[in-house]
């Protein structure tokens, strides 16, 4: 007789198969990660045969790597067979009102100055009237259409410009280059995809426009963008306004390609959800960024202002590999309670007369932990390699930290590496100071902070550097006295 | 204007003023003069609101308003302003920024509306011709870098700005040259009118040869044991303060 546990099984397994398939509709995939789920996913998306093979690499490679264990704190014990990898696009709860959103959450969005439809797309309230910037993005579209820009979801890419994926896709990440871009690589959900042709200068900062529309990407998101040459695009990521977001895990994956005389600034302004106080529930953040100034003269300038998650591990890189090419890296990244942010850059110089300038801003209140780690190397072939960091920390009270790791790997004796790096400490005086000229000490911290992050937020668009100004008081609200 | 009655404060559990009392009216130049540690700043620190001292007793008034009930940043905004025995240096914020702030907050507690740049970059001319004050340390940032005559130079400077109805000075003639001391007096006696006030602390009797005051107190031990006019100051000058501690004692002990 066959044992009653075994029917049960089976049954289960036949359905756990027959939910794979395409047909059936499924809002979350079952917990667990294995090759048929990557299969469903490539799936699902109708993806070539070669991007299913890619994402199967991508998971031979994964099963082969450990944890990184070089950062400075402790890496959580993430359980990756814990996690689903596949949910229907808006998945996210459907909220009756405003009534069930979270007050605090509330709060920071009128203080932001967040229109209330743009809150109730946030938080993930059913919204019937139609958003301004939503239109505004449409007419933006046709216009990106008429100049040859492609902008898409990386899904749409895959379908309607297999070529131009099939040809950059893993060039500057590569599937094996750590275990979270090999896992991103196996199992990425959406993301987005820009090409700018030759000779053309994007006339709008990217994503701006589309800040709604762009969300529910999911957790292991990945953009590619190209620009051609003598081209310009400046793309921004993210948003200033928290969002509500139930996967603690996220690791995305950028790469960047800037052909000849092409220039991509790229900002971030990432505010995801830092946990409680004592660190519970926030978002880890392992994020790998790469670009790549393929040709003669190119530049590529990442601007980054990292106040949320919980854990942030993320070096956006520059390879410098065009003879005059310039990479640039700047970065404001906050860290309190408990929030530990481990971040910096790589710059590679491999083509001659390379240029690179790192400024890196790191502010830790509360018991934040705060390291920038850095790597400028430069190779044999890069005669005239000129590199400047700037290093600086900012500390508000006594029980945060900072630290500082920079790597100079040199092997061109014409390099020229300089190296800057201060300490401050927001110290009570200061702000007795201020509050004795009318300045209450909320303010009184931004002004000191905006003082210190300004040359990072010169770099972003006008009306985000606004918001990020913005957002960092808020983030700051309370760590003072 | 501003009264002060039996005022106790300590610091880190240390009692350091033991009932002062002091009436200042619209329009006075009063003088605090007294030995190094007598309580002289942690008098003004009292009364701008800092947080690390303790009121033990004794109550403060400006203006018919508990003084000692507002945050340091609202003292301000009502008109207290200290200027500040050791300013500190604020990195990275321009003084300009920092004195816009400053403005733009004050009148709004007002309900004023802010000033609008090009008002704020006449007034601020204005003001610097007023106390001589550099143009070109304007955009450098807060005190940082400045000379211990710089930063006094700034106080003052801000004092024409923020036109405050009570200003403190707490020792801010000591490290200035006498050519320094001469303007940063007749700036001072620019300012002064019939709305204004003025608590000057000052170790030397040179600064009131400029700045002529009303009352001279002295301060000793956390009291004010002796008031008089600007006679008492040359006095003083004189003679040291020991002759007023020792009549101080003989008082005590009948
Ligand atoms: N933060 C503090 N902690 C402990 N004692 C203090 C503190 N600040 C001031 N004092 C003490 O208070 C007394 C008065 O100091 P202060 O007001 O600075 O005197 P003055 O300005 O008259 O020279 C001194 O004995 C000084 O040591
Ligand atoms: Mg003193």
């Amino acid at each position: 007789m066959i044992n009653s546990n075994e029917i049960i099984d089976d049954i289960a397994n036949k359905e756990y198969e027959f939910g794979f398939s395409t047909d059936i509709e499924m809002d979350i995939a079952p917990p667990g990660l294995n090759e048929d789920i990557i299969r469903f996913i490539s799936a699902k998306k109708n993806e070539p045969e070669w991007l299913l093979e890619w994402r199967l690499k991508g998971f031979a490679a994964f099963k082969k790597m450990e944890f990184p264990k070089w950062q400075h704190f402790e890496m959580p014990a993430l359980d990756l067979q814990a996690l689903s990898y596949y949910a229907a696009p808006r998945k996210k709860k459907q909220l009756a009102s405003l009534d069930e959103v979270d007050p605090e959450l509330l709060a920071t969005f009128e203080k932001l100055g967040i229109p209330l439809n743009e809150q109730k797309a946030l938080t993930g309230v059913a919204v019937d009237a139609v958003f301004d910037s939503v239109s505004v993005a449409t007419t933006f579209k046709g216009k990106l259409k008429e100049m040859g820009v492609i902008f898409c979801s990386f899904g749409e890419a895959v379908q309607e410009h297999p070529d131009l994926v099939k040809k950059y896709l893993g060039s500057v990440v590569p599937h094996t280059d750590n275990i979270f871009a090999a896992l991103n690589a196996a199992v990425f959900s959406d993301g987005s995809f820009v090409y700018i042709p030759k000779g053309v200068r994007c006339p709008m900062e990217l994503s701006t426009y589309f800040r709604i529309n762009a969300q529910n990407t999911g957790q292991f998101e990945r953009t590619l963008i190209i620009a051609d040459d003598n081209s310009y695009v400046s793309y921004l990521e993210g948003c200033t306004a928290p969002m509500r977001d139930e996967n603690q895990l996220h690791a995305a994956v950028v790469e960047l390609i800037a052909m000849e005389q092409a220039e991509i600034k790229y900002s971030t302004v990432q505010n995801w959800y830092p946990g409680d106080k004592d660190g519970k529930g926030g978002i880890y953040n392992f994020v790998t960024k790469r670009g790549i100034c393929k040709g003669a003269a190119s530049k590529i300038s990442w601007t980054q202002v990292e106040t949320g998650s919980a854990i942030t591990w993320k070096y956006p890189s520059v390879i410098l590999q065009g003879d005059h090419s310039e990479g640039e890296f700047y970065s404001v990244a906050v860290v309190r309670n408990k929030q530990i942010a481990d971040t910096g850059t790589k710059i590679h110089h491999i083509g001659k007369n390379t240029k690179s300038r790192i400024i890196s801003k790191g502010i830790s209140a509360g018991r934040g932990d705060n390291s920038y780690r850095g790597l400028v190397a430069v190779g044999p072939r890069a005669d005239n390699a000129r590199n400047f960091t700037q290093c600086d920390s900012l500390l508000i009270g006594n029980q945060c930290g900072s630290h500082t790791f920079p790597y100079i790997e040199s092997r061109n004796k014409s390099a020229m590496i300089e190296h800057e790096a201060t300490t401050s400490k927001i110290g009570e005086d200061q702000i007795f100071y201020l509050n004795q000229r009318g300045i209450d000490s909320e303010k009184a911290v931004a002004l000191i902070v905006n003082g210190y992050v300004k040359e990072v937020l010169n770099q972003l668009p006008m009306e985000f550097a606004v918001e990020a100004q913005k957002l960092l008081s808020i983030t700051l609200e309370g760590s003072v006295g | 204007m501003l009264t002060i009655k039996n005022l106790h404060a300590e610091v880190e559990g240390k009692k350091i003023l033991k009932g002062i009392n002091l009436e200042i009216n619209k329009g006075e130049m009063h003088a605090i003069m007294g030995p190094n540690g007598s309580g002289k700043s942690s008098l003004a620190s009292v009364l701008a609101g800092r947080d690390n001292y303790t009121v033990t007793e004794g109550e403060v008034w400006f203006n018919g308003k508990n003084l000692l009930d507002m945050a340091p940043e609202d003292r301000a905004r009502e008109g207290v302003f200290l200027a500040f025995q050791y300013p500190v240096e604020i990195p990275g914020v321009s003084n300009l920024n920092f004195l816009k702030t400053a403005l733009n907050e004050i009148r709004a507690y007002k309900g004023l509306p802010a000033l609008e740049a090009r008002e704020f970059l006449k007034l601020t001319k204005e003001k610097q011709q007023l106390v001589d004050f550099h143009s070109n340390l304007m955009n450098r940032s807060l005190n940082e870098g400045f000379s211990g005559g710089e930063k006094k130079r700034n106080e003052i400077f801000q004092l024409a700005m923020l036109d405050p109805q009570l200003a403190i000075l707490d020792e801010t003639d000591s490290g200035l040259d006498i050519d320094a001391l001469r303007i940063v007096s007749s700036g001072v006696n620019k300012l002064r009118d019939a709305e204004k006030s003025f608590v000057v602390i000052t170790h030397y009797q040179r600064l009131l040869e400029y700045i002529i005051p009303d009352f001279v107190h002295v301060l000793y031990n956390g009291r004010i044991i002796k008031t008089g006019t600007k006679e008492l100051a040359l006095e003083l000058e004189e003679r040291g303060y020991d002759w007023l501690k020792e009549e101080l004692h003989l008082k005590e002990s009948v």
